[in-house]
């Protein structure tokens, strides 16, 4: 059940009118109901999954907690008859035990991620190493199901664990009021990546019918849908035919390929996301934005801080930390301030965390070599970038020009030129064809497609580079916008005729220039295989 | 207070009314129009237009609009008929425009073309948009719809074409914005004239088939139709019309012949008929045997009225003034656009 669907559209609002007209006190199990209702109906045996990490991680911080408490209560009532060497002792084995428990629960549930996304991965390298040995024996690959989001919400019910674990949080006691944290269904397959202690909260409370609520979501989720529809699914057949022949499309192609896909990326999973926040709102739900302008950042390290920020900070917090402040990154750091200094030295576990970081990135994104080889790319330009940093810097302070609104384009730009050069390796699953593709953007010809009818071939008409062109201006004017506040808000101090024409306008462009109906493969959003 | 709240609500309902009818105006202007190319699109919408006092209605695919030309039997034999026909109309679409039809009216006699029996199962999406789109909203359109739907199709796109028709916006022409507001007919009583001529000369092979036997759908909705016209008191007779192909195969006749017997149905078999019909497959078909052209349909027309007259008992109307003056008024169109397809021709 596909969000661009006509059966999407039922359940939704079939769901909003039950969650209103039912007593708010009940709101919340009827969305736990849904939500286990949109998934099954992706396929019955994903709830398996879904239902196992979610017990899983319920019962894991459940026990941690029940240790924590435990050894509260325990030194609340015997601290003063221990003395401070067995306060000690006792907890550092209670630490140990709590640790056995997160250790295992955790493990138990990326297991389980591992197991139905990186089996098949790890099979095949071991086949290619066999075939390099000059082996001729081939294990078989297993036919796993992949149930759809399941990268989301593992990670979404991990950082619960480890929040827990931290004593961040406290473990959420009704296991049903859990099992919605982690299955609600507008960001089920696609994220963000909530934390509970801001979705729980929102969650859990009783919401009334607010018109505004209701205005503002569907307002946001029209907008979602445009983006995908309108520009994203237009670009998508255009894409697979270059993708799907990389014989037939090099050279030329190979750049127009760059630019559309980065475009359809970014409307497909923004326009995933505004629908999701869009439907969450209508339920009177708060989701934290998951996107800050992206493509206007001026390098990578910013398009990483207004990109899937919620993937970014959940990498942060619970791997990059974790890491970085390890005591066999503190020893590293230790040894690498005696040899080249205190200021290099301290780089040197930052770089080492952050290199873990990317490679996590990567394989969390697809079980293939490219999305790997595409983490580490990203990891050298940052790091590359990091590094020259201090030149950078002298470089701005002798000439004049950095402040000036031309070197600011420029620098967009260029940004927006890396990702579209990096997002090729999400393009082809083959890093030797992404490397091919290109190398042929220099020698590979086709310049001559803008005026020899070779862009017409590409399944796009006349009429799909216009509306892709309008669409686009439009993406960044709002974009525009947005970095002063929200859209919405400034529409809705317009007068009542402004407002009415502006999402009518919307509504009837989705209608009339969005891809879908009979012979239109609705094709997922693209953050779904993730 | 309350009159702040009643302004609130004549703005929501003025703003809501506009909307709906700027949506329903993009609609219209989107939907094919079905007049330049394709006009069997407008062939069952044209049936409301008219007075519903029919003896004889026809039902089924392109072998009976393209076959029979009511106009002949009118002025033969005073039989006021028409046709409810559409390509590819499938037999569960007839039955349903036969359950249609029958709420508006009671023909003597209902002649249902057998060609469909030989499909059982939804075929092409745009067929049925052209049989379904032009059908006015009744119950027995919902369940046509829902018999019809092949894989892909989605009921709402039937409730609200824009969202089927959407992606029409860059193909719309000069038609589209010309027949916005309405259009002449394209038929004549159902008929689909066409006067050019294209000998039956290269008729392919008949190829055999693996399975001859009609399937249980076709047969069921056979059997509804049958019922239908017993619980309206109209005679279901049966026919089919006299193309070359699609091939009409010896295992097709005698199941048709067979169930035709049981259930006391009268059926004719035209193309057993070609002869006394004086048929001429080389003159009276304009695309080599699959339909007739007029000089064609008018041929079969005389025929079949002759045994609607004998073995039916259709009455002659031709006194009726009311009816008359009508059909004069048809007629004269009738005959206008042989004079524009020959005018063409020449």
């Amino acid at each position: 059940m596909l969000f661009t669907t006509y059966e999407f559209m039922g359940f939704f609002l079939i769901l909003l009118i039950i969650y209103y007209s039912i007593p708010s006190g009940c709101q919340w199990l009827l969305l736990l109901i849904g939500s286990y209702w949109f998934y099954y109906k992706a396929d019955p045996r994903y709830i398996l999954y879904l239902a196992v990490i979610t017990s899983l991680t319920y019962l894991g911080a459940r026990i941690i907690e029940r240790n924590q408490m435990l050894q509260k209560k325990y030194l609340e009532k015997l601290g003063a008859e221990l003395g401070n060497e067995e306060k000690k002792k006792y907890r550092k084995k209670q630490e140990q035990i709590r640790r056995f428990w997160f250790v295992s629960f955790l493990a138990a549930t990326l297991g389980i991620l591992a197991i139905a996304k990186y089996t098949n991965f790890l099979i095949q390298n071991i086949n290619h190493v066999l075939d390099f040995l000059g082996r001729t024996e081939q294990i078989s690959l297993i036919d796993l199901l992949l149930p759809l989001g399941i990268s989301f919400y593992t990670f979404q019910a991990v950082g619960y664990l480890i929040d827990v674990y931290w004593e961040n949080i406290s473990a959420e006691h009704n296991f049903l009021r859990y099992a919605l944290f982690v299955s609600f269904f507008p960001q089920l397959i696609q994220g963000p990546i909530s934390r509970f202690g801001d979705l729980s909260q929102t969650l859990g409370k009783k919401h009334r019918l607010h018109w505004e609520n209701i205005r503002d979501g569907m307002g946001r989720m029209l907008w979602g849908y445009f983006k995908k529809m309108v520009v994203a699914d237009r670009i998508a057949p255009a894409v697979h035919l270059m993708t799907g022949n990389p014989d037939l499309y090099q050279g030329g192609y190979i750049l127009v390929l760059m630019v559309l896909y980065t475009v359809e990326l970014y409307a497909d999973f923004t326009g995933g996301i505004d629908i999701t926040i869009g439907i969450a709102q209508t339920f009177g739900i708060e989701i934290k934005e998951n996107f800050r302008c992206p493509y206007f950042s001026t390098s990578l390290r910013e398009y990483w801080r207004r990109w899937h920020i919620s993937m970014c900070t959940w990498f942060k917090d619970y791997v990059f930390y974790p890491i970085s402040a390890s005591s066999i990154m503190q020893k590293l750091y230790k040894k690498a301030k005696k040899r080249v200094g205190a200021k290099a030295g301290k780089r040197l576990p930052i770089h080492l965390s952050s290199f873990v970081v990317w490679l996590a990135t990567g394989i969390w994104h697809g079980a293939s070599w490219n999305f790997v080889v595409w983490g580490l790319l990203n990891w050298i330009v940052l790091t590359v970038s990091e590094e020259l940093e201090p030149m950078y810097r002298r470089f701005h302070l002798c000439v004049k020009f950095t402040d000036k609104w031309g070197y600011k384009l420029f620098q967009i730009v260029r940004t927006f030129l890396l990702i579209c050069v990096l997002n090729l390796f999400d393009c082809y699953e083959a890093v030797a064809t992404t490397l091919r593709m290109l190398g042929s953007v220099i020698i590979g010809g086709n310049w001559n497609i803008w005026n020899n009818g070779g862009l017409m071939e590409l399944g796009l008409g006349m009429s799909d580079f216009c509306v892709l062109l309008i669409g686009v201006l439009l993406m960044i004017g709002v974009s525009f916008v947005q970095q002063k506040g929200s859209v919405r808000e400034k529409l809705a101090g317009r007068s009542y005729p402004v407002q009415v024409a502006v999402w009518f306008g919307l509504f009837l462009t989705v209608i009339l220039w969005g891809k879908y109906g009979i012979g239109y493969d609705a094709s997922q959003f693209i953050y779904n295989r993730f | 207070m309350y009159k702040k709240r009643i302004r609130y609500a004549v703005t929501v309902f003025f703003t809501a009314g506009i909307l709906l009818f700027i949506l329903f105006g993009v609609q219209r202007l989107l939907m094919p129009k079905y007049v330049g190319s394709d006009l069997e699109g407008s062939m069952l919408e044209e049936y409301y237009r008219e007075v519903k006092d029919h003896n004889v209605v026809f039902f089924g695919d392109c072998e009976v609009y393209n076959n029979f030309s009511p106009a002949v039997l009118w002025e033969e034999y005073g039989i006021n008929s028409y046709i409810r026909g559409s390509a590819e109309q499938l037999i569960w679409q007839s039955y349903y425009i036969m359950e249609e039809t029958f709420s508006y009216e009671k023909p003597e006699v209902a002649v249902f073309n057998v060609l469909s029996m030989m499909t059982d199962e939804p075929q092409k999406e745009s067929y049925n948009r052209m049989t379904l789109d032009g059908l006015r909203w009744s119950p027995a359109k919902i369940k046509c719809i829902q018999a019809s739907m092949t894989e892909g199709e989605h009921f709402l796109e039937y409730l609200f074409p824009i969202l089927r028709y959407h992606d029409r916006w860059d193909q719309l022409t000069y038609e589209d914005f010309r027949f916005f507001f309405g259009k002449n007919p394209v038929t004549f009583n159902g008929y689909y004239m066409r006067t050019d001529i294209l000998p039956a000369e290269n008729i392919p092979k008949k190829r055999p088939l693996i399975n001859y036997q009609f399937g249980e759908r076709a047969y069921a909705y056979l059997d509804k139709m049958v019922d239908l016209c017993r619980q309206n008191n109209v005679e279901l007779v049966l026919i089919k019309a006299p193309s070359l192909y699609p091939f009409w195969y010896e295992q097709w006749e005698e199941q048709i012949v067979k169930y035709a017997g049981e259930h006391q149905l009268k059926y004719y078999n035209f193309l057993n008929a070609a002869e006394q019909i004086g048929l001429d497959y080389s003159a009276d078909t304009y695309d080599a045997g699959l339909h007739l052209n007029l000089t064609g349909a008018e041929k079969l027309s005389r025929y079949f009225g002759q045994i609607l007259i004998d073995e039916c008992g259709i009455s002659d109307r031709r006194d009726e003034e009311d009816l008359a003056a009508r059909w004069e008024i048809k007629l004269e169109r009738y005959y206008k656009e042989i004079d524009r397809q020959k005018e063409i021709k020449e």
